[in-house]
Parts: structure tokens; C-alpha cells; sequence
């Protein structure tokens, strides 16, 4: 090491040698590093898989715009939206098809626990709004009280999931109905609820009587081929013009919502601001350690400045040593922080784990701010004053 | 004539603002020429250290003149000040030696500071001025493993592995015994006479006066006696 970097610097490693003198200082700066990494290793993961699960339930569908109430800023809030303006939206000329999407969570006991779907009423006859299985398996909820359940949500079994089929469908009881699922789809557990359920509109009004056929959720509507999609948005918030309607593309929606998990639900803000507090510790434990090391060795460096030392050389030394925790703290922080994530990812089935993105940003981040803790450091270079050395 | 390596005109120095201001130099004048070994003596507060400083251009000249190796350093840059400094070696009171790096390292840090010596030299030239203070065995300790005498020696190499022009020394053995103290300064009249360096020694310790060409007394700020033995 010592030699590598004497390779790199092409002088004496004097902030390697410095900072490894202190064996007990410089692992303990190197495990505050590793925390700090940990911490927002650990708090991105979770960003980001609370990003992936938001958007989801979008993947399910196949839609070119959506109009929804306009407190609607995720698939499962927001008031109803009257069936009329999807008979209005029919009207456009390149509106091709429509559909009305009913969304609520539905409590299911699995004996030990409650777990709870996010179930969707959807029209059996038009399976073209629906992707993957979806689609072909959407002709089962022609079936009376029939549902499509996730087998990959969380509290269910997975041997249990493996079961269904049209040939052993599996019958449960949800809101004192009985419902039967005759085959299954990959969803998977998010945050608002633990997976997902599908069943017929007609299905869905039965489970809950209260809400009516005139007002779904959302409107979900196909364009016809070639048709642009922004330019039909634009045409029907003019024809459309209630300003109790959000009409935008599906895409829009997606993206929307996403952002709305990050920065205005405080889950998200909890996790960014958890983030920012991981950055902090980071930038205060490195800062710490070189503004002290630099405290410590005042002399030392008030004595090359006599000997003629320029500013740069010191400068030089401060980031050799940001530079050596921010890479040597994050290889531990690295580590830990995707063995967390794997162990909680198992737990909670969040798809929690660490891109390669991910370690390169927090990389690149490790270094910056060790670099700019280094920075800040150096001002206290200027107190060693080589007259007061005699 | 002899070349001068460093001389002082009128020199004059004051520390502190308004109220507090005290002058600490009056009128200064100097010259060391080259090869020769000054001892500069005088009570505690006389402004010995001040002189020093100021010649090592570790201060800025505020009244009067210095010329160092050719160059007057009243008014020059900061850059400029730097730069002389590499041909200047210091010793001081402490040795100062950086507690995580090696004698041969530490002296190692005398020679880098000029650059383009490649690494094999810088060694090599460290554990020759390492053998020449006597230190061949005890070049990779670290200080903390080193006698008061020996660090001084690594002191005294550091400021010689450059060849320096001028070695200014401020009570290089006030915190050595009498038999350390006069090896130390033995070592850097031997090594000064042997490069032709010229060197300026402030120090109370009456020992080494017999080993100066010439001494200088500062009371007050000011030069009250010149003695020249050689
Ligand atoms: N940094 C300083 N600030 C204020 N006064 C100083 C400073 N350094 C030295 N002095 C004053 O200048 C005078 C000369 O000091 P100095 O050169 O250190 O003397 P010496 O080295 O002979 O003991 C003293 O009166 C001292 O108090
Ligand atoms: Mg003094």
C-alpha cells in the first residue's frame, strides 16, 4: 500500500504513514467510514425498493392514459371518477378503448396473520388492458366470484401458491364472500399492502356493495395505432374540462407517482432525509479525524513549511488521507451494507439489493465528501506557522 | 573578496499593534560569508530568534534589508520566500522530526522538497548523511525509538541531506547533555566545513563559543559586540 501510493504520489506517503501510525484511530476512523456507508447503503436500498414496489402495479397494465380524480397521486388514493367522462373520452376520434379500474385493499386471513392485496376490479372482456399472464388468465374472471391472486405475496405460502391451478383452484373466504382462484400471477410485496389480487369488476362490486358501477377509481384508455399520446391528453383536458379530473399519460402517472413516493410521502422523505444523515456522520467522522490528525501535527507541518514545502503539498497530504478512508471505509461499508440489504430483502420480500449503480454512486459519494471533509480541514493548515517553530 | 552568503542591513522589526507595539530590532547589520560558522549569543529575549527568522525568511522584513544568496528579500513575494527557503537548512530547539515516519524517511522529507530526485537517490543520500551523523543503524526507527542525541543527529541530517547554502540553528542542543550537545554541534562544523556551508548558531551553551569563527552578541535588539576567532 505504502508503496503504491508512493507510486501515485511520487513522494513519500507521508498522509498513509500518518494515518496508519495511529493503529487505533485509523480503525476506528475506517469503521465510522463503513457506517456511515452502511447507513446509506441501507436507507438507498429501501428508497429504491420502495420505487421499484410503487411502480409495480403499473407494470400490470397495458394503458395509454389514465384519468383519475385529481387528489389521485397513487393507483390505491383518491376520490372516484364518473363513468360518464370515459363515455365523453370514447368520443375522440383516436380514443380506441376504454376501461374502468377499481382499486382497494382487501384483508385476507391466512390463519397466523391478516395480509392484505391491493385487489383490482377490471372488465374480463377486455383483456387487452392487462399484461404478461394477465391477459390470457383474465377469460377466469368471466367465472363468478373468480380471482387471479400474487404468489409471490408476502405472508403467502409459496407451496401453497404452487397449488393453484384451473385444475386445484383455491377457494377463500375475503368480506364474507367466497372467492376461488384459479390461477395465479408474479406480483410481489410492496409497501402499502402485501401483493396483489385481481378480479372482475362485477366480482369486485359484489365484495363491496357500497361502491357503484358509475364510479370507478380510475379510467384507463388505449389510443388508436399511431395516435399521440400527449396530443390526445392536451385534446381531452379540453373537452374533459372538470377541474375535478386528473387526466394525464399512464406513463406520466407512473412517473408522477414515483415521485410523489419520494419526496412527498414521509416514508420517502424519512428514507432521504435518512440518506442525508448517513452523508453527514460520513462527512463528520472523516472531517474529524483529519482536522485533529492535522490539530496533531501542527509542528510537523509548520517544519516542512520552513523547509520550504509548498501549500499544495499539504493540501496533497489532507486528500492522500480523505482519500484513504473514503476507499478503505467503503469496502467494509460496502459489504455490510449488501449483506443487510440481502437479509432484509428476504424478510420483507422488498426487492431490496445493491445495483452496481448503486455501490458506484455511494463510491463516488464516499470519496467526494471524504475529499470535501478533507477540504475543509485543511483550513486549520493555516495555524502552523513556521516562525513559531524557533 | 568573499562571497557573503547572507547579510543584514539596518535591520529593524517590530511586534504587535498600536499600544502593544515594541520593537524587538534596532538597526541590525550582518554579513556571514560563505563557509563560515557564527555563533549569535545574548540574553533570553534579546531577539536572537527574531534575527534568525528573518534571515531564514520565515518572516517579512518590515525595515532595513536582507540579501540572501543574491536576493533581497525585503518585499519578495511569498512564492519567492519559499523557493529560498529550500536552500536554507534548520535546526531547531525540538528536532521537530515527524513521529510517523522514519530517520531515513524524515530525512528523506529534507530532499523531496526539491523536486525531480528520484526515490533511489533520496535514499540512497539519506542513509549516507544518516552514516555521516552516525546513524547507519538506526535508519528505519521511528523517532520513538530514537535517544534525545539521535533524533537531534536526524535533525542535523535532514537539514544537511540538501546541501544546503545556509544552516540556521536556534539552540539546537538546549535539550541535550553536555557530551550530546557538543557531538552535535562537533557534527555540524565538521559537515559544514567539509560542504562549505555556512552556518548561523544562536545559543547560550559557552561550550561551543571555542568552535565559532566568529561571535555575535545581541542585547536589546541590538548588536553590542563582535569576536572574531578564526
Ligand atoms: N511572536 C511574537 N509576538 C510578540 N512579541 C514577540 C514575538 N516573538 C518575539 N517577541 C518579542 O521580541 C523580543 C525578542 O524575542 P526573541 O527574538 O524570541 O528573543 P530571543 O530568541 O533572543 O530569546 C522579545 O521581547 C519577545 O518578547
Ligand atoms: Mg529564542
Amino acid at each position: 500500500m505504502s508503496r503504491l501510493l508512493q507510486r501515485l504520489f511520487g513522494r513519500l506517503p507521508v498522509g498513509w504513514l500518518q494515518l496508519t501510525h495511529n493503529r487505533t484511530r485509523f480503525f476506528a476512523a475506517l469503521a465510522g467510514v463503513a457506517f456511515a456507508n452502511v447507513l446509506v447503503f441501507v436507507q438507498l436500498g429501501i428508497m429504491n425498493s420502495m420505487s421499484s414496489a410503487a411502480v409495480r402495479p403499473y407494470a400490470f397494465f397495458s394503458a395509454d392514459i389514465m384519468i383519475s380524480a385529481h387528489d389521485a397521486n397513487t393507483l390505491s388514493d383518491g376520490a372516484n371518477v364518473a363513468r360518464q367522462w370515459l363515455y365523453q373520452a370514447l368520443a375522440d376520434p383516436e380514443v380506441a378503448e376504454g376501461m374502468g379500474l377499481y382499486v382497494t385493499n382487501v384483508p385476507w386471513d391466512r390463519g397466523m396473520t391478516d395480509i392484505s392485496l391491493t385487489t383490482f376490479g377490471v372488465d374480463p372482456f377486455q383483456p387487452q388492458f392487462l399484461t404478461g399472464t394477465l391477459g390470457p388468465d383474465a377469460g377466469f374472471l368471466q367465472l363468478r366470484d373468480a380471482a387471479l391472486l400474487d404468489r409471490l405475496a408476502r405472508g403467502f405460502n409459496r407451496a401453497d401458491a404452487a397449488g393453484i391451478s384451473p385444475a386445484t383452484p383455491l377457494s377463500f373466504e375475503t368480506e364474507r364472500r367466497t372467492l376461488t382462484a384459479w390461477t395465479t400471477f408474479a406480483g410481489g410485496g410492496g409497501f402499502g399492502s402485501d401483493g396483489y389480487m385481481f378480479v372482475s369488476d362485477q366480482t369486485f362490486l359484489r365484495l363491496f356493495p357500497a361502491r357503484r358501477a358509475a364510479a370507478p377509481d380510475h379510467i384507463l384508455l388505449r389510443v388508436t395505432p399511431g395516435a399521440d399520446v400527449a396530443a390526445v391528453v392536451t385534446r381531452l383536458k379540453a373537452t374533459l374540462s372538470d377541474p375535478g379530473l386528473r387526466i394525464r399519460s399512464f406513463a406520466d402517472a407512473k412517473a408522477e407517482d414515483l415521485r410523489y413516493q419520494q419526496t412527498r410521502r414521509p416514508t420517502g422523505v424519512v428514507f432521504g432525509f435518512g440518506v442525508l444523515i448517513g452523508v453527514l456522520v460520513g462527512l463528520v467522522i472523516v472531517y474529524q479525524v483529519l482536522s485533529s490528525d492535522v490539530a496533531d501535527h501542527l509542528r510537523e507541518y509548520a517544519t516542512f513549511k520552513a523547509m520550504g514545502y509548498r501549500p499544495s503539498f499539504f493540501l496533497g497530504v489532507v486528500f492522500e488521507e480523505a482519500l484513504v478512508l473514503g476507499v478503505l471505509g467503503f469496502i467494509p461499508g460496502m459489504i455490510f451494507g449488501g449483506g443487510i440489504l440481502t437479509l432484509m430483502g428476504k424478510v420483507t420480500t422488498l426487492p431490496l439489493r445493491m445495483t452496481p449503480d448503486m455501490a458506484l454512486s455511494v463510491f463516488l459519494g464516499t470519496v467526494l465528501f471524504s475529499a470535501l471533509s478533507g477540504a475543509i480541514a485543511t483550513r486549520r493548515l493555516a495555524a502552523a506557522d513556521p516562525a513559531d517553530l524557533f | 573578496m568573499t562571497e557573503i552568503t547572507v547579510s543584514a542591513e539596518r535591520l529593524s522589526h517590530w511586534f504587535g499593534q498600536g499600544e502593544t507595539r515594541k520593537q524587538a530590532l534596532f538597526d541590525v547589520s550582518l554579513a556571514l560569508p560563505r563557509g563560515s560558522f557564527t555563533v549569535l549569543m545574548g540574553p533570553s529575549g534579546s531577539g536572537k530568534t527574531t534575527v534568525l527568522t528573518l534571515l531564514g525568511c520565515l518572516r517579512a522584513v518590515q525595515a532595513g534589508s536582507v540579501r540572501l544568496l543574491g536576493h533581497e528579500l525585503h518585499g519578495a513575494p511569498e512564492p519567492h520566500l519559499v523557493a529560498l527557503r529550500r536552500r536554507l537548512g534548520f535546526i531547531f530547539q525540538m528536532h521537530n522530526l515527524h513521529e510517523s515516519l522514519t530517520a531515513a524517511q524524515n530525512v528523506i522529507m529534507g530532499l523531496q522538497v526539491h523536486p525531480g530526485v528520484p526515490d533511489a537517490t533520496a535514499r540512497a543520500a539519506a542513509a549516507q548523511v544518516l552514516g555521516l551523523v552516525g546513524l547507519s543503524d538506526r535508519i528505519d526507527y521511528l523517532p520513538a525509538n530514537l535517544s534525545g542525541g539521535q533524533k537531534q543527529r536526524v535533525a542535523v541530517a535532514r537539514a544537511l541531506v540538501g546541501n544546503p547554502a545556509l544552516v540556521l540553528a536556534d539552540e539546537p542542543t538546549a535539550a541535550l547533555d553536555k557530551d550530546t550537545a557538543a557531538g552535535v554541534v562537533d557534527l555540524l562544523k565538521r559537515m559544514g566545513a567539509a560542504r562549505g556551508t555556512t552556518t548561523l548558531l544562536v545559543t547560550h551553551d559557552n561550550r561551543i563559543l571555542d568552535r565559532a569563527d566568529r561571535i555575535l552578541t545581541l542585547e536589546d535588539g541590538r548588536i553590542v559586540k563582535v569576536e572574531d576567532r578564526a
